[in-house]
């Protein structure tokens, strides 16, 4: 390999030719800090918060855009360098709403890290503000424009790793925002919903549509029965609000925090994901055996369900026509749950916990009504029920573990790796295996789909039938093996497809920051919990056996036709 | 500042034959490196300015994100989101304009009109538009109505200009 030497702040450092200065600072232990800078997404080189002196050069130099070179001379902390910065931040806060201790971002912003890293006390220049409205268009995501500042790191995730567009810049100079087309709404553009953008928003210009009002509310109303559900990934993340290093498993923990909110029931996701195979499942063989539309494709991540009906709308026949876990989980909750609990219906709240903020969206589509009532009242993301667990005082890492409610708390390993890109994949495979072949599966363990690759193939023998599968994870990967299907190119039988990379551990409504190094550690959380579990296929949840025998009949049946099952809507990538 | 609600959103009123023009302008660029600005360029010499619609058919034309062909729009100050009025107010506001009282005379077409600087008129009378130097700096402050040029000018002389346009 082409190696540099060069020395920073006195250090000797050896990088490979085309590293950037940034990059061999960090190899350095050198923090230089930075604002507008992504790593691998947005190396833009505009905010210049990170510049560093260089012998012999003119000017001071934006470290995350400039290469190192032999024999280099850095200087990261020197006078000038200092200096340079706090102009650089005072200007930005010179057009800065000062609404930290009402802010969203409080505590967790990167603008306001700097401003006190950098012991900005008083603002010099203190500029005309713009002001912009808030944008609460959408069931999912807010924008506040006034706290943006214009780094561009939203856009350039929803563009190069989303491949949405939703965002760019808008007009020139001092009106300029970085905002959807003809500065509309984002309710009125092709938007996921993900919150990928909020992830990577470096302030509270982007934030989740807060429900916890809504959540406190039901739980103080002594008429409703409040139940909640646990999405598999939160259980691998959620400690991350709380303090805990990422890839802390708080599964028990969480559910003793939700009873002590005052939660009545403490009810899980992972149960409606075995639901979801054994439908699924069911719906991949008949479309096998019965010539129906193929390569089949997971409906189960609504941000990516918003994607294909915006961009691939001819290639919906594609899609399962399973609801996702958090809506079979309403439609359950408020029908099966309800009659064998003798609670009306009405009195029933449901509360999900979930990874991403498309599942709002989800819960307010028009069509996921088919108890009766709305299947899903509330959604808190793990960032939002973080506020809460602090809000109540309660220590997550220290509370004793409890054990989820009966009947729809209990699950399988299956279930639980729903969480992580490939999960769904290995889970289905692992049922559709044992139903087809009448076989057991001993190793249960599909390496092939699991990890951080953008596309992943996997073949399995099934008595004879050589099925063929694929993954993808963020809408980018997705597109890739859309274009394939399209072209009829796609030699797949059934395609896993999760909106967000990493799959929902890397959900847009998870604590932030999110990266790939702590996509990893949650990824692990989520198989350790599977390994853990007595029962790892999703046939053998004795509940949804249960189930099925007392109320749905079997899977593709009647009843579960008319639950847990939908359809989708054609929509354009314009205005709509 | 511009906002959604103010940007025209109607339908234009392109013809079908100029729908037709378009698209054989997108065809000519397509593929071609730095189509989007030529086919911008070319539309809005046959619209007069790029209406939402026209956008969209760029967008799609190209196979451009809208967001992009918008951001692309609003960059450079020679492309125009609204229609321009039949007749053009030109407020010169160079330095000698501004020193004797420019600003005032903006300000009374302003509100004679009920338009601010860079709108049209809803009856589509007249659009105003600031520009630098007119050339004419020893007889400021100036404007110009399509080819006229009102010289030492005087805000109380603004309705009785305008009169004479409809
Ligand atoms: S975005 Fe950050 S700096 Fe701005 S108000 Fe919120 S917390 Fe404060
Ligand atoms: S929610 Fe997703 S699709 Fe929508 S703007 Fe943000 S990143 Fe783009
Ligand atoms: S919304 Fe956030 S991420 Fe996007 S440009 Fe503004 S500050 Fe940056
Ligand atoms: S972080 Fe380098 S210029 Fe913004």
């Amino acid at each position: 390999m082409d190696l540099v030497t060069l020395t920073i702040d006195g250090q000797r450092v050896q990088v490979p030719r085309g590293t950037t200065i940034l990059e061999a600072a960090e190899a350095a232990g050198v923090d230089i800090p930075t604002l507008c800078y992504l790593k691998d997404i947005n190396v833009v080189g505009s905010c210049r918060v990170c510049v560093v002196e260089v012998e012999g050069a003119k000017s001071l130099q934006a470290s995350c855009v400039t290469p190192v070179g032999e024999g280099m001379v850095v200087r990261t902390n020197t006078p000038a360098v200092r200096e340079a910065r706090r102009t650089v931040l005072e200007l930005i806060l010179s057009n800065h709403p000062f609404e930290c201790l009402t802010c969203v971002r409080n505590g967790n912003c990167e603008l306001q890290a700097l401003a006190n890293r950098f012991g900005i006390r008083d603002v010099e220049y203190m500029g005309e503000r713009a002001t912009f409205p808030r944008d609460e268009s959408t069931p999912a995501i807010v924008r506040d424009p006034n706290k943006c500042i214009l780094c561009r790191r939203c856009m350039s995730v929803c563009s190069k790793v989303q491949t949405v567009f939703a965002l760019a810049p808008n007009g020139r100079g001092f009106d300029s925002m970085i905002a959807p087309a003809f500065f509309d709404d984002l309710s009125n553009v092709a938007c996921a919903q993900c919150g990928q953008c909020i992830l990577v928003c470096p302030t509270g210009a982007l934030s989740e549509r807060d429900h916890t009002q809504e959540v406190w509310a039901a739980l103080a109303d002594p008429r409703k029965h409040v139940v909640v559900q646990t999405a598999p990934a939160v259980r691998a993340t959620v400690g991350e609000e709380c303090g805990l290093p990422a890839g802390t498993l708080v599964t028990g923990n969480l559910v003793a925090a939700l009873r002590r909110l005052g939660f009545d029931r403490v009810f899980d996701t992972d149960f409606a994901a075995d639901l979801t195979i054994m439908e699924e499942g069911h719906e991949l063989i008949e479309r096998i055996e019965h010539g129906g539309r193929l390569p089949m494709i997971t409906s189960c991540s609504p941000g990516w369900i918003k994607f294909i009906e915006h961009f691939y709308p001819e290639l919906l026949p594609h899609l399962s026509t399973c609801k996702s876990p958090q809506q079979m989980f309403g439609a359950l909750a408020k029908t099966y749950y309800a009659e064998k609990s003798g609670i009306d219906p009405r009195d029933i709240f449901v509360v999900s916990v979930m990874p991403c903020t498309a599942k709002k969206f989800e819960a307010k589509r028009p069509e996921m009504t088919s108890s009766g009532y709305p299947d899903v009242d509330a959604v808190l993301t793990s960032r939002e029920l973080g506020r809460m667990i602090r809000e109540a005082g309660i220590d997550l890492g220290a509370i004793e573990p409890e054990d989820y409610d009966l009947p729809l708390g209990i699950s399988t390993g299956a279930g639980a790796i729903f969480g992580a890109t490939g999960g769904v994949m290995e889970a289905a495979l692992r049922t559709v295996y044992e139903v087809v072949t009448g076989k057991e599966l001993t190793n249960v363990d599909f390496e092939d789909v699991r990890g951080l690759a953008g596309v992943k193939e996997a073949s399995v023998d099934l008595a004879g039938l050589n099925v063929r599968v694929a993954v993808a994870h963020g809408l980018g990967n997705a597109r890739k093996l859309l274009d394939k299907v399209k072209k009829g190119e796609a030699p797949y039988h059934f395609i896993e497809i999760m909106c967000c990379p990493g799959g929902c551990i890397g959900g847009g409504g998870q604590p932030i920051p999110t990266n790939d190094e702590i996509r990893a550690r949650r990824i692990d959380a989520i198989y350790r919990e599977d390994r853990g579990m007595k029962l790892r296929k999703s046939h053998e949840n004795p509940v949804v056996q249960e189930l099925y025998r007392e109320f749905l009949g079997k899977p593709l049946g009647h009843k579960s036709h008319e639950l847990l099952h939908t359809r989708y809507t054609a929509r354009s990538r314009y205005v709509v | 500042m511009r906002m959604a609600c103010e940007e025209c959103r109607c339908s234009a009123e392109i013809t079908q034959d100029k729908w037709e023009k378009l698209d054989e302008i997108i065809a000519k660029y397509k593929g071609r490196p730095g189509a989007l600005i030529q086919v911008l360029h070319e539309a809005q010499e046959l619209i007069g300015y790029l209406p939402r619609e026209a956008q969209v058919r760029v967008a799609e034309g190209l196979d451009i994100p809208l967001s992009e062909v918008y951001s692309v729009v609003t960059f450079y100050a020679l492309f125009s989101l609204k229609p321009k009025g039949r007749h053009q107010i030109n407020v010169c506001k160079g330095t000698a304009c501004y020193v004797r009282g420019a600003d005032r005379i903006l300000e009374k077409l302003e509100d004679t009109l009920g338009i601010t600087e860079g709108d049209t008129t809803s009856d589509g009378r007249f659009s105003i538009e600031v520009v630098r130097c007119m050339g004419a700096c020893g007889l400021g402050p100036v404007i110009r109505v399509d080819d006229d040029i009102y010289a030492r000018l005087k805000p109380d002389r603004v309705p009785e200009i305008l009169k004479k346009y409809d």
